[in-house]
Order: C-alpha cells, then sequence, then structure tokens
C-alpha cells in the first residue's frame, strides 16, 4: 500500500478553497515534484500533509493509520516521527545564534519524548548526518553565518535526524546560486536513491524533470497533472509548461 | 574609594541590604534566561505588555488595600500572558495591537484607580515606585526573599528541563510541529514563566524598565557568542554582575536602584558590543 494517500482532499485557508479534488498516492521510495505557479497552493499542500493545517475535506492516509484506521473526517496523516521538513527560511532564522549542531541535533528532539537532555544515540544521529551531508567541519560555526547553500544542508540534516523515511521540501532552492542548486538537487537525488521517499516543491523543471519520479501539478484550482514524469512529459500540460520554463520536453 | 568601600562592607552587614542582593541576582538569572527567545521570537513587547498588566492589577490591589499584593497580581499576569500569545499566534499584525492595546489600557485604569481610590498621601510618589522601581527592593522581609528564591529555582527548573525543546521551537516552530514537537504546550510553558519573571522582576526594577531586564543581557550575549548554550550561559552571567554591581552602586550613591542597574546594563551592552565589533575584525 502507498506510503501516503491523499483522497479527494480540498486544502485552503480562512474558509477559502485553494485546491480542491486532490487525490494522488505516494509509494515508498518515490520522488514526487510539485510544481504549480505562485499561490497555487503547493505549500498549503505541503502544511496540509504535516498536519501544521487542517484540511477543509478529503482524507489522507498513511501506512501507519492504514486506510481504515481512521473513520472521521479527517484523515489522521503521518506520525509525526516518520516526518523529516525543510521548511522555507523564516525571518526569526537570519540572526539566531545556534551552531550547526544545536540546530541538527534539534532534529532528535522527536525521539527524545519527555527526557530533556539528548542521549549518545541521538547524538550520533546527528553526527551522522553531518557527515553524510559534508558539514562535519562546519559543526560549530553559526548558523547565520553561513551561505544559503551550507544552511540548506544543515536544514537537510536536522530532517534526516527526524526520519529517514519521507522527506518534504519547501522550495529547498530558493536564493540559491545555480551552481549550489545542482548539488542540492544532486544531494536529494542521491538520499532518495537511497530509499527516502521525498516530495518536494520546485520552480526548476529541469531537476524535476531529471529526477522526480512523478509530477503533481496543481493550477486553477484543481490537479492539472498527476502521474510518472514520463506520462508528464506527453501530456499538453507538461508540454506547455516544461517549454515555458525553459526546460527541455 | 577606600570610605566607599568601608561604607559598602558597613552596609553589607545588614540583613535588608543581603536581602536585597540576593533577590537581586535571583531575579537578574531568571530575566535573562529567556532573553534570547524573548528577543529572537519579537516577544519583547509581550514582555512591556505584561508588565503593564502587573501595574494596573497592582494599583487596583493597592486600592484595595491588600498588603500583599503578590497573589493577586502573580494569576492575572499569568492569565493575560497565556491570552497575548493566544492572540499572536492566530494573526500577527492583531496580535501586535492586542499586545499595545492591554498595555496601554492596564496602564490608564492603574493610574486612574490609584488616584481615585488610593488613601496614600504622596500618589505620584508611588507611582513612580511602581513603574521605576521603589525602594521596596530594600525593604523586603524574609518570607518575600524565599518566595522569590522559590520561584526563580521553579523558573531555572523548568527552563532547564525544557531547554532543548525550548530552543527548537524558537528556532523553527513549523519543523518542531510536523515532527511531532508540542510547540504549542512549550509555548504556554514559555508564557507562563514569563508572567512570573515579569511579576518577580517588578519589586526590583519597576513596571517600565523590566524589558531592559529581559532583553540588554541577551543582546549584549549576542554581539559575542554565536552558538544558543554560549548566549544562554553568557547572558545569565552579564545579568547577574550587572544586576549586581547595579545596586552595590545604587546603595553607595543614593541612587534610585531599578535605573541604576538599567545604566550598568546599558554599559554592558556597548562594552560587549565593542568587543563583538573588535573580534569580528580581527
Amino acid at each position: 500500500m502507498p506510503q501516503l494517500s491523499c483522497q479527494n482532499l480540498t486544502i485552503g485557508y480562512e474558509g477559502k478553497v485553494v485546491v480542491s479534488g486532490l487525490s494522488f498516492d505516494v509509494n515508498a521510495g518515490d520522488y514526487l515534484c510539485i510544481v504549480g505557479e505562485n499561490g497555487s497552493g503547493k505549500s498549503t499542500l505541503i502544511r496540509t500533509i504535516l498536519k501544521l493545517k487542517a484540511p477543509m475535506s478529503g482524507k489522507i492516509f498513511t501506512e501507519s493509520t492504514g486506510s481504515t484506521g481512521n473513520t472521521g473526517s479527517i484523515g489522521s496523516g503521518l506520525m509525526p516521527n516518520e516526518i523529516g521538513y525543510l521548511p522555507q527560511q523564516t525571518v526569526v532564522q537570519k540572526d539566531f545564534p545556534a551552531s550547526v549542531r544545536e540546530v541538527v541535533r534539534s532534529g532528535c528532539l522527536n525521539r527524545c519524548g519527555l527526557r530533556p537532555f539528548y542521549n549518545k544515540a541521538e547524538k550520533r544521529i546527528a553526527e551522522e548526518n553531518m557527515e553524510k551531508l559534508g558539514i562535519s567541519s562546519l559543526a560549530k560555526r553559526c548558523y547565520r553565518e553561513l551561505s544559503g547553500g551550507q544552511q540548506q544542508r544543515t536544514l537537510l540534516a536536522r530532517a534526516l535526524c527526524a526520519t529517514r523515511k519521507l522527506l518534504l521540501l519547501d522550495e529547498p532552492a530558493a536564493g540559491l546560486d545555480p551552481k549550489v542548486t545542482a548539488e542540492l538537487y544532486t544531494l536529494i537525488g542521491d538520499l532518495n536513491n537511497d530509499g527516502t521517499t521525498i516530495i518536494i516543491i520546485s520552480h526548476d523543471i529541469c531537476a524535476s524533470v531529471k529526477y522526480a519520479s512523478h509530477i503533481l501539478h496543481i493550477g486553477n484550482r484543481s490537479v492539472l497533472f498527476f502521474g510518472t514524469k514520463e506520462e508528464y512529459l506527453k501530456s499538453e500540460t507538461g508540454r506547455i509548461y516544461a517549454n515555458m520554463s525553459g526546460g527541455k520536453s | 574609594m577606600t570610605w566607599n568601600w568601608d561604607k559598602l562592607s558597613e552596609y553589607l552587614q545588614f540583613p535588608f541590604v543581603q536581602y536585597a542582593i540576593i533577590t537581586g541576582v535571583l531575579i537578574a538569572f531568571c530575566a535573562s534566561l529567556l532573553g534570547v527567545t524573548l528577543v529572537l521570537k519579537r516577544f519583547s513587547f509581550i514582555g512591556d505588555g505584561l508588565s503593564h498588566v502587573a501595574f494596573g492589577v497592582a494599583a487596583i490591589a493597592a486600592a484595595m488595600n491588600l498588603s500583599n499584593n503578590f497573589f493577586l497580581v502573580l494569576p492575572v499576569t499569568i492569565i493575560c500572558a497565556i491570552l497575548l500569545l493566544r492572540t499572536g499566534q492566530n494573526a500577527k499584525i492583531k496580535g501586535d495591537a492586542a499586545i499595545a492595546m492591554i498595555s496601554v489600557s492596564t496602564l490608564a485604569i492603574g493610574y486612574l484607580i490609584m488616584n481615585v481610590f488610593s488613601k496614600s498621601a504622596n500618589i505620584s510618589g508611588d507611582i513612580c515606585a511602581t513603574l521605576f522601581g521603589s525602594t521596596s527592593i530594600l525593604t523586603l522581609t524574609r518570607a518575600e526573599v524565599w518566595l522569590c528564591a522559590v520561584l526563580s529555582a521553579l523558573v531555572i527548573l523548568v527552563f532547564l528541563i525544557f531547554y532543548h525543546k525550548i530552543f527548537s521551537v524558537t528556532f523553527d516552530e513549523d519543523f518542531s510541529t510536523a515532527t511531532g514537537v508540542k510547540a504549542k504546550t512549550y509555548n504556554l510553558i514559555l508564557a507562563v514563566i514569563i508572567a512570573v519573571i515579569i511579576v518577580l522582576a517588578m519589586n526590583l526594577v519597576g513596571a517600565l524598565l523590566i524589558s531592559a531586564l529581559v532583553i540588554f543581557p541577551a543582546l549584549s550575549a549576542m554581539r559575542v557568542f554565536k552558538n544558543f548554550k554560549a548566549v544562554t550561559i553568557c547572558s545569565v552571567i552579564i545579568s547577574v554582575v550587572c544586576a549586581a554591581l547595579g545596586i552595590i552602586i545604587s546603595i553607595v550613591a543614593g541612587t534610585p536602584v531599578g535605573s541604576t542597574i538599567v545604566v550598568v546594563d546599558i554599559a554592558g551592552f556597548v562594552i560587549f558590543s565593542a568587543a563583538g565589533f573588535i573580534t569580528r575584525r580581527f
């Protein structure tokens, strides 16, 4: 069964519908790229999947809850310890005095429960993930003094501390130069090859086409396309969008 | 200078001076703990708003002739802290306006009540004392010192237990919530701690100057140190040193306690800014 399944989902905020009729499945190991214009509801969808927002209607199922697990009007979504999340940067983080190690370790917090401090295993997980993302040498550096690419690697390492199962990334390449963007996408591709399911919002159609296995295109308050990358590139929506964004079709 | 040392050591024999220094240091310790979080979460205003609430309630307590207003001021301030935090979460601009509204209304009502109902002969003196800190720090009883010590210990304990959670919720609330950390609960705990600290600090520096006690040590520490742990530890040290120094100076020089402490804090900020500038340059 799919790792994540959205059925007839309607999302929005303050009573306004942004997208309705969202139905799609994500299987373990998939790389789903969500594309769409600004304001089409991509971030709202991610926030809904993360349970930061309640869906207006419809259900979200996961492996652990099962399709019969929740009979209420709202599916219970992913278990928090199955999710890694790379959010867009906030204003607070721009002048936050925190070392890279402190930030990465905070990803382990959901394992702690009520225990006030990290144990050895959690500290090791943090070190491993810093190693994996090539930021071990930055461990003591201040987060706010890093370059954009290094900051994203730090947040990615934190997300990996929270889980290896499913990563949700909200425009990870925003504000990065092409070289760093390419490196970041390669890194995310590698994580996917290691078995982590990826759900990513991206404006970069080239990278989407290169790495994604599935594409979800939303716009005009509904789903314009959902399917595999190959199908997308053959579809009319996909061709128009890919040409418009200068990607290869 | 020797004369001053003599005078100081003579003063230090008095229990009321000892009490003042103990409570002052404890309050400064607690206030600085949360400074970093408050500054970064843009909650400095909540501290200011709450201190005005505490002033309003203190005025009502004075009008009711309550000898010990503490048990009225603390619960009301905690309730307001929770309410303010709730509105702050729902709508950002509205939350800001709500803080300003509550802050000025309680200030006005407090002043009005004090003026109309107070039986004291020296109303403006009373009000000045509540706003800018009074000599009450020098007239503490043993029981009040104990109460302050117990509350401080609680604040420090809660902070230690939830240190990593507070860090995570401050750094990235969305990530914390998404990965299963109960950010709302920790925000609530923060609100309660802030309220307790503000009520405690009112005795020391008065309602108008509390924000200085909360934010200056954190801002000073942030000039020099680059990680959360170091900034927290450093701001505690700065705050304690400044408070002790301020109290001693005010006793020796006969200046108002609250404003002296704040001036020492400002001096600390200037020194740390310079230090930060130099370390970045060389």
